[in-house]
This record gives C-alpha cells, sequence and structure tokens, in this order.
C-alpha cells in the first residue's frame, strides 16, 4: 500500500534546543499508528510538522507523495484533518455551528447530515443547540473531535482517503469515551483512511493501534507492530519506569506500572 | 434510513442556536430602526424641522411654505450630511470593533481603548500641526485629504504594534493585549499632549476636537471620505467572515481548518487600520462604539461574522446617530461632545462584560 503521509529524516530547533532530529516515518492508507513517548519527547512537534503547521528544519514531508509545503492551507485541510489539544473557544459559537466550522464553505444545508452522523457519532447529538463554552471539557473536546470528522469526510468525498491526525484526543475524556473515540479513529482508518495518534494511555495504544511509534528525545526510539515493541525492557528504558507486561485473554499485551520504590529496592533483571 | 437524512436536512436548516432571529429579518429590522431613526434625527436640532415640513423641506412633495427654503437649507447643507457622516462613522467604527475582537478572540477589544483610535488621533494632530508649520507649508493646501491618510497610517501602525506585542507562537494573551494597548495610548496621548504644548490657539482648538470626538461641521466632502471606505469594508466583511469564525479556535485550528491565517490576520489589521483611522479622522477619537455593538448583537444573533459584521455596521449606524442627535439637542443651543456620551454609556457596558464573561482568574 502507498503512504498517504511520508516523513524523511525530520529536523526541528528552536532556539539552541534541537526538538527532532533525524526522524523518518511513513503511514499507509488504512493503518492506525499511535505515537508514545515521555514528556517532551517531541511527540506535538513530529505532529505539527506532519500537519504542515510547522515547517521543519532539515528533511522534508510527504503528503500524497507531494511535498507538504506546496499545498495552500485549504488544499491542506482537504486532505488532512487534525485535532488539538486544549482549544478554547471564547465566543458563544452553539456546539452545531462549531462542528459546521469543518465543512469549510458547504452551507448548513449541504452539510447537515454529516454534522448530524458526526454529532451522533461523538454522543452529542443532544447538544446541538447548547453554546459551546458552556459544555464541561470533555464534551468541549468531542464536539470539536466532531468538527474533525466532519472535516475529514468532507475532504476523503473529494479526494478519496486523507490523513487524520490526533494529538492527545483521550487527555480530558471519561473511560467510555476515550474508548468511543478511538474506535471512531479505528473505523476512519478501516475505511481508508491514515490515523496517527498521540496518546499517553500505553494500553489503549496497545490496544488500538496496528502499529506503535515511540519518540524519545527528539529522535525515534522504535516503531513497529505491538507485540515487538512492548516489552519491559523498551519500558523501562523510555519512560524511566517499572513495568510488569501481561497479556489480555486474547493475547493482546497490557502493561501495568509498578512503583518506582520498588524498582529501585528489587533491581529486578530486565524481562 | 432516507427518513433519518429526511429530518437532519430538515433540522439544520434551521439557524443554529434556540431562539436566534434568522439573517435576514435581523437586517431587516436593524435597517427599518435606522430609517426611523435618521427620520427622527432629521427633525430634531437647533433650528427644529417638525415632521409636518420634511417631506417639502426633503423636496418629496411640490408644496412649499414661507418656511421650505430656510428648512431645505438646514437640512441639505448641515444635517443631512451630518446624519449620513455619523451613520457611517457608527458603522465602521462597530465593525472595525466586531473584526478586531475576532482577530484578538476577545470580546473586550476595541479600537478606541487599546489605542488605535489614540495612534490614529495623534497622526492626524501631527498632521494639522506640521501642515500649518513652516515645514509643512507645501502640504497646506492637501490639509483636508492628508488628514484621514495621516490618522489610517497612525492607526495601522499602533494595530501592527499591539499584535507584535501581544501575540506569541499563535496565542494572543488577554492581559497582555489590554496592557500594552494601556501603554500604547499612553505614548499617543503624550505625544498628542507634546503637540498641545506647541500648538497655538487653532490648532489648539482642532486637537481637543480629536480628543473628544464629534460630529459637528462634517460636510459632504467628509462624508464622501467615509463612503469608499465603507463600501470596500462591507465587501471586504463577507470574505474574511468565515476565516474569523474559524479564528476562535486558535490560530493553528484555524490552519488544520483550511484558513491562510496569515493573510487573515493582514486584511483584517488593515481594514481595522483603515476603517477606524478614517472615522476618527472625521470624528475624533469616539469610543466603546466597537464594544458595546458586537457585545448586544452577540447576545441576540450569535457570533457568527457572516451576519454579525454586517449587523454591526447598521446597529453601529443608529446608535451613533442616536448619541449624536441627543449630543446636540440635550445642551442645545451649545453641542455635548459626542466621545463623552458615548464614554458615559459604553464603559459600565465594557465592566459589566469584564465582570460577567471574563473574571479575574482567566486573564
Amino acid at each position: 500500500m502507498s503512504a498517504v503521509i511520508e516523513a524523511r529524516s525530520l529536523g526541528k530547533r528552536a532556539g539552541r534546543a534541537t526538538l527532532l532530529d533525524g526522524v523518518s516515518l511513513s503511514v499507509a492508507a488504512g493503518e492506525m499508528v499511535a505515537i508514545i513517548g515521555p514528556n517532551g519527547a517531541g511527540k506535538s512537534t513530529l505532529l505539527r510538522l506532519l500537519s504542515g503547521d510547522l515547517r521543519p528544519n532539515a528533511g522534508e514531508v510527504r503528503l500524497k507523495q507531494r511535498d507538504i509545503a506546496s499545498f495552500t492551507p485549504r488544499e491542506l485541510a482537504a486532505r488532512r484533518a487534525m485535532l488539538s489539544q486544549h482549544i478554547n473557544v471564547t465566543f458563544p459559537f452553539t456546539v452545531e455551528e462549531i462542528v459546521l466550522m469543518g465543512a469549510g464553505e458547504r452551507s448548513a444545508r449541504e452539510a447537515g447530515m454529516l454534522v448530524g452522523t458526526a454529532l451522533e457519532e461523538v454522543g452529542l447529538a443532544h447538544f446541538r443547540e447548547r453554546q459551546l463554552p458552556t459544555l464541561s471539557g470533555g464534551e468541549q473536546q468531542r464536539a470539536h473531535f466532531a468538527r474533525v470528522l466532519v472535516q475529514l469526510a468532507c475532504g476523503e468525498a473529494e479526494h478519496g482517503p486523507g490523513l487524520l491526525l490526533l494529538d492527545e484526543p483521550t487527555s480530558s475524556l471519561d473511560l467510555r469515551h476515550q474508548i468511543d473515540l478511538v474506535e471512531a479513529a479505528r473505523r476512519r482508518a478501516g475505511h481508508g483512511t491514515a490515523v496517527i495518534a498521540i496518546l499517553h494511555d500505553l494500553n489503549l495504544a496497545i490496544r488500538f493501534a496496528d502499529r506503535l511509534i515511540i519518540l524519545a528525545g527528539g529522535k525515534l526510539a522504535a516503531d513497529g507492530p505491538r507485540a515487538d515493541i512492548v516489552t519491559r525492557q523498551t519500558i523501562r528504558e523510555i519512560f524511566e519506569i517499572d513495568a510488569v507486561v501481561h497479556q489480555a485473554d486474547d493475547g493482546v499485551p497490557y502493561v501495568l506500572p509498578q512503583s518506582m520504590q520498588a524498582m529501585a529496592q528489587a533491581e529486578l533483571p530486565p524481562r | 434510513m432516507s427518513v433519518v437524512i429526511g429530518t437532519e436536512v430538515r433540522r439544520s436548516g434551521r439557524r443554529a442556536g434556540v431562539g436566534r432571529p434568522s439573517a435576514s429579518l435581523t437586517i431587516f429590522l436593524l435597517m427599518a430602526v435606522l430609517a426611523v431613526i435618521a427620520i427622527v434625527a432629521l427633525t430634531l436640532g437647533a433650528a427644529g424641522i417638525p415632521l409636518s415640513r420634511l417631506p417639502a423641506a426633503l423636496g418629496l412633495s411640490g408644496e412649499s411654505t414661507a418656511m421650505t427654503a430656510r428648512d431645505q437649507l438646514v437640512l441639505w447643507s448641515i444635517r443631512v450630511p451630518r446624519i449620513v457622516a455619523t451613520a457611517m462613522v457608527g458603522g465602521l467604527l462597530a465593525a472595525a470593533g466586531a473584526i478586531m475582537q475576532g482577530l484578538f478572540r476577545n470580546p473586550l477589544a476595541d479600537p478606541a481603548l487599546v489605542g488605535v483610535s489614540s495612534g490614529g488621533a495623534l497622526a492626524a494632530a501631527s498632521a494639522i500641526v506640521f501642515t500649518d508649520s513652516r515645514f509643512g507649508e507645501a502640504l497646506r493646501f492637501l490639509q483636508t485629504e492628508l488628514l484621514p491618510l495621516a490618522a489610517f497610517a497612525g492607526s495601522l501602525a499602533t494595530t501592527a504594534i499591539l499584535y507584535g506585542v501581544s501575540s506569541r507562537s499563535g496565542r494572543t494573551s488577554i492581559a497582555i493585549f489590554l496592557l500594552a494597548g494601556v501603554a500604547i495610548t499612553a505614548i499617543a496621548n503624550a505625544g498628542i499632549g507634546l503637540l498641545v504644548f506647541v500648538a497655538d490657539d487653532r490648532q489648539l482648538r482642532d486637537i481637543t476636537f480629536w480628543m473628544l470626538g464629534s460630529m459637528s461641521g462634517v460636510t459632504w466632502i467628509k462624508a464622501a471620505v467615509l463612503a469608499p471606505v465603507l463600501v470596500v469594508a462591507v465587501i471586504a466583511c463577507g470574505f474574511i467572515a468565515r476565516g474569523l469564525d474559524l479564528l476562535v479556535l486558535g490560530e493553528a485550528d484555524a490552519f488544520h481548518g483550511g484558513v491562510d491565517v496569515e493573510r487573515l490576520k493582514r486584511i483584517s489589521i488593515v481594514m481595522v487600520s483603515a476603517m477606524t483611522g478614517v472615522a476618527v479622522s472625521i470624528s475624533g477619537v469616539i469610543g466603546f462604539v466597537g464594544i458595546v455593538v458586537p457585545h448586544l448583537l452577540r447576545l441576540v444573533i450569535g457570533p457568527a461574522h457572516q451576519l454579525l459584521l454586517p449587523a454591526s455596521i447598521l446597529l453601529g449606524a443608529i446608535l451613533m446617530v442616536g448619541a449624536d442627535t441627543l449630543a446636540r439637542t440635550i445642551v442645545a443651543p451649545a453641542e455635548m461632545p459626542i466621545g463623552i456620551l458615548t464614554a458615559a454609556v459604553g464603559a459600565p457596558v465594557f465592566l459589566f462584560i469584564l465582570l460577567r464573561q471574563c473574571g479575574l482568574a482567566s486573564l
């Protein structure tokens, strides 16, 4: 399968600090990839480079075999959609108006069905006419996810499977809505969308992603299927914690972190 | 499935938001109110023209009385140009406020409050003093044309500085923005103070006029300067409305949604500066119209700029014509500077928004 997005030895600096260094990756249509790594590893920077919002100091990003810098903002929006963290809306837009923003120039009449479907999918159909700032943080995040889904659907109707980028999409969601959101992203991948999500919850990442990319210190530490990557050894090296890796009934591994104290005392040998 | 689709389409056909009036109804009502208030303004003033004599004076009916000639003179050389110009100044200031609030994602942004008007007034006052001086003698005959240009340049410089200071990597800090506005206003006022210090009596009167704001002495020529700016602004508003909507998500997310954010910012800054600068060059510094009007409208019609911007122009015109009529009648035959009236009404509204929406914690 051909790559929807491809990054070649990306480097990004801010002043004298190196945020990213020599990161290469490629995500194909229908693939769901989770980026994991400790705070400050460069995950959000990588996602912003992949979205075309930031320009790299070295290397290049190619979206659908074309240099991402050559797209206009509107062309980009029709081919990739991105959900950021912490969006603070100051004006009293309704949930429906916010979600409709994903539909570009289409009127409420044209995009009405898409908006309705997306709101059903994130479980906010009953809040359609509520003002966004009056909702809880998690509900606002779901409304923005619905907006991003509408944008993705509009773009894919014209240009075929696109790219969906999610920056810690589950950070303010309860357990059920975390699963709902990740499953919705999974369904998009099922229809051919390339999905890249930054996830802090290792178990969520392991269960729903086809592939994990681990960033540490601005460099690519690992890239591969979960079984190869999720070991006690890697988790210890990357996150500097000790964790037990077990397997669920269906054979999918899960990670149970141990206390730091126990790790220091026991000096457990790597498994 | 088809049933579901049917209801979705029907539901979305309604305007978003419970109880919000439709776009066409809003515009129609505002236009009707503007027409009524303009007619009332025509009849009131130092030389009263009762409603019964108005059609004849406007030339709408053939009958003429002894008073018709005098009425016509008052109407066509003084009152009509003044009302037309006042309405346009109000519309420009209110829409400039709405655009600025969208640009800064902040309901408290107002060109007068953060020094954009003062910057324009400083440049205009400088132009007055300069063209009167020995060095600017050659340009004196251009004074009428130079004032709006100078005020625009002053407003543009102020807006650009303000944006540069308060925006850091796509985020605008409300506190830094307002404080930077305070500092810029202080700098502009210091400059105006300096000009007052060196000005002669006639210049002093002109400069004081800028500071207080007044619509007196408006002629057709001044009204003609406003018209093209208003026309361009109305057209441009249609192009930036959707971008300003998405900008509420933040610069990065507006970009993700397909908005050319840098271009939108440049256009908005130039528009705010041109609209404020030209209005200020006619009326002087008039505050709070840009805050009060968009705020009231958002409560009733919602924040979407496609409707908010044209509605702001109309409601701004209504409020300014009303305020100006009040200003020239309450202490007749003298006239109160209109800036005093708008500040007296606008400042409490500003405090109200501050308390209600922005609680000190979120600054």
